[in-house]
């Protein structure tokens, strides 16, 4: 057998020398790329013995042939259209992993741009931040997009700016058996209010690998609302980890929809390691077919006072799996943490299954901490109380599921995302004759 | 309109319905009363077409059509109506929704137009002073955190919308106080009418000093034991079920 490393061990020896790469030559980028290479090659793709990749073989990606695309030609607005947001919606799009001007529109008031060239322009700025909270010692993937990343957004929000509008950052890879490696900065400055969309969408192509890290240092006392939308194609691989170092006071909030490719990935790693930092980790994952979707979260509570949820909720169909897999921290400081975690899934076919595995570590002893997870079909008693009224069996199923998923489509504050994010979940779930606009969706 | 013979019916393979005869026309009220494991809530689940009640023998006629033979949503489309004893609370569907639906599945099995959100909400607002409900309640997930007259309300004012023509209430005066029970009565007997048959389940009789029926049935061990007119009900609230002991009650094959 072939290594199946060696066609990206080739692709890098490409890739790193070229001009574009590295910002016109700054060595230090060049160092880290290949660190962060040198890393993925002894690390290999993770396998099923590794504790962290225990229910989810990765085998499929590792066995398939991917090239990193160039942009290509650009898709018109018009086959954009139905994954905005909204017109109005400031956004960056990203063609194969390069940003697109054209079909972009830059908001104002902070700093946005692509990262190749932020390189240029304030390469000290980034230097500062890129690989800063995104370790890849021990995380293939992130080593892997260390080492080949060619773009992504920067994003810097000053001090007290509030935004009243969301930035949609929007991946689109329009190549078949691309590789494509966003790399995402975003740093929000002290009382700072930012809400931001990154959504992946596969355009006309279905196998394709998309693996992306996303930092974010939101700094004391900000506010962030983050949307995670993956809606790639059902043959899609995509792996992604977002790592977020949050200062005193702070609060997140990230919503993380993932909804289908054949194999799907979520690490998100939040350290509260300042006083008084809040998180929120709500998800929704709606694997159909044989898909495969795994959300590993991390809370790690380094200091005092600071609070955690997380809710997570599943709905399988057909032979679809999914894993979740909640590991919170906390660490001997964090006294007077709250955290508490839940994970929900609804099964619709008996061919599915579920790992769920929360894992507490607490070496606090004046913290609260809960837990829970289950695994059910649709309430029986619900289902016989709708078709008392006359709704059809089916359209009663349809819609218990839909209200199921819809509190974590509800937890989203902007109204436009709402309705988009309503009409990808219904679109993936089992029909019935009642529409879901009767039922108010 | 209803005619139940000789029906009997297992839950978790115990026989709970036993022989039970029961024949309801059109426009009258009829109230079943009996003590607790008679089989009163069995009868509205059977009649309602809930699975896990197995029916061994007997049959049920509604309107000249084998209601047993019906899909629980089919029944309701051809107006048979539930008012349940629990009503299930449905995190995630609005109430205002639900019903909605529910009322277009009813209108669309009748072959009539479905109604546009505007139309079924005058319908809607109008059914609700009936039982004088809060219309925040309808912006609300079915019946989630209602208190227990929120809920019996609901049903009623559910029963008010979709217009059924056999309305079984099951024990839809418990855990009401006396001004709620005065609310639900008055709903109920605003829905009388000549073409629509009730049945009402129940423990108590202080529900019937609001709400007169016609007939008066005693449910005990699975079979009705007793039938009369309301003064029936006056006798039984005096002294009790002790004269039907359910050991004697013999079970008719």
């Amino acid at each position: 057998m072939s290594d199946p490393l060696a066609p990206y061990r080739a692709a890098f020896e490409r890739f790193v020398d070229a001009p574009a790469t590295n910002g016109g030559g700054q060595p230090w980028l060049g160092e880290l790329r290949r660190q962060a290479m040198a890393r993925f090659l002894e690390l290999g793709f993770p396998t099923p013995r590794l504790e962290e990749w225990r229910f989810t073989d990765i085998s499929p990606i590792a066995k398939a042939t991917f090239s990193l695309a160039a942009r290509g030609e650009l898709p018109a607005v018009e086959a954009l259209r139905p994954h905005l947001i909204g017109e109005a919606v400031p956004r960056l799009v990203f063609v194969n992993g390069r940003f697109a001007a054209e079909l972009s529109v830059l908001p104002s008031g902070i700093v946005a741009q692509s990262l190749a060239d932020a390189l240029h322009e304030r390469p000290a700025d980034v230097r500062k931040h890129l690989a800063a909270y995104a370790p890849f010692a021990e995380r293939a993937f992130t080593a892997l997009n260390t080492a080949l990343w060619s773009d992504g957004a920067y994003l810097v929000v000053p001090r007290a700016a509030v935004l009243d509008t969301p930035i949609h950052l929007l991946y689109v890879t329009t190549a078949a058996d691309a590789m494509v490696h966003p790399r995402n900065l975003v740093v929000v400055g002290a009382t700072a209010q930012l809400t931001l969309v990154e959504s992946y969408v596969s355009l006309g192509v279905e196998a394709h690998l998309t693996n992306a890290i996303t930092e974010m240092v939101i700094e004391e006392g900000a506010t962030v609302e983050h949307v995670k939308l993956q809606a790639e194609s059902e043959k899609a691989f995509h792996t992604a980890t977002v790592e977020v170092a949050q200062g005193r006071s702070s609060n997140l909030t990230t919503h993380s929809f993932a909804l289908g490719g054949a194999i799907v990935r979520n690490d998100w790693n939040t350290a509260l390691a300042a006083e008084g930092a809040e998180c929120t980790l709500n998800g929704l994952y709606v694997p159909r077919g044989r898909q495969l979707i795994d959300n590993h979260t991390s809370i790690d509570h380094v200091s005092p006072h600071c609070s955690s949820r997380e809710l997570y909720k599943g709905v399988l169909n057909g032979r679809a799996r999914a894993v979740f897999h909640g590991k919170i921290t906390v660490r001997p400081d964090a006294q007077k943490t709250d955290a508490r975690q839940t994970n929900k899934n609804l099964v619709l076919s008996d061919d599915t299954s579920v790992n769920s595995k929360p894992q507490l570590e607490i070496f606090a002893n004046d913290v609260k901490c809960a837990h829970g997870a289950t695994v059910g079909q649709i309430d029986k008693q619900s289902l016989f109380y709708l078709r008392s009224r006359g709704i059809d069996e089916a359209s009663a199923n349809r819609i218990l599921t839909y209200a199921f998923a819809a509190e974590m489509i509800d937890k989203v504050a902007h109204p436009g995302l709402k309705l988009h994010l309503s009409g990808l979940v219904a679109e993936r779930l089992p029909a019935g004759s009642v529409s879901l606009e009767a039922v108010g969706v | 309109m209803l005619s139940i013979r000789n029906l009997h019916a297992k839950v978790g393979g115990k026989e709970i319905l036993r022989g039970l005869n029961l024949e309801v026309k059109k426009g009258e009220v009829h109230a079943i009363m009996g003590p607790n494991g008679s089989g009163k809530s069995t009868l509205a689940h059977v009649l309602a077409g809930r699975d896990n009640y197995e029916v061994t023998a007997g049959e049920v006629s509604y309107e000249g059509k084998d209601l047993l033979a019906m899909r629980p949503e089919d029944r309701a489309c051809e107006g048979v109506f539930l008012a349940f004893q629990y009503p299930v609370e449905i995190p995630g569907v609005a109430n205002l929704y639900f019903l909605k639906a529910a009322l277009n599945a009813v209108r669309k099995y009748r072959g009539e137009s479905e109604l546009d959100a505007i139309d079924f909400l005058k319908i809607a607002k109008d059914k609700m002073k009936l039982v004088d409900m809060d219309p925040k309640l309808m912006e609300r997930a079915v019946n989630a955190g209602f208190s227990g007259g929120e809920k019996k309300r609901s049903e009623i004012f559910q029963m008010a919308v979709l217009q059924p023509r056999l309305c079984v209430m099951d024990e839809t005066d418990s855990g009401l106080d006396i001004d709620a029970l005065r609310v639900v009565a008055e709903g109920v007997n605003a829905l009388r009418s000549p073409e629509r048959a009730m049945i009402l389940i129940t423990h108590y009789q202080r529900l019937l000093n609001y709400v007169k029926p016609d007939f008066v049935h005693v449910l005990q061990g699975g079979r009705i034991v007793e039938s009369g007119g309301p003064e029936l009900a006056l006798k039984l609230e005096a002294e009790g079920y002790a004269q039907w002991p359910e050991g004697n009650v013999e079970v008719a094959r």
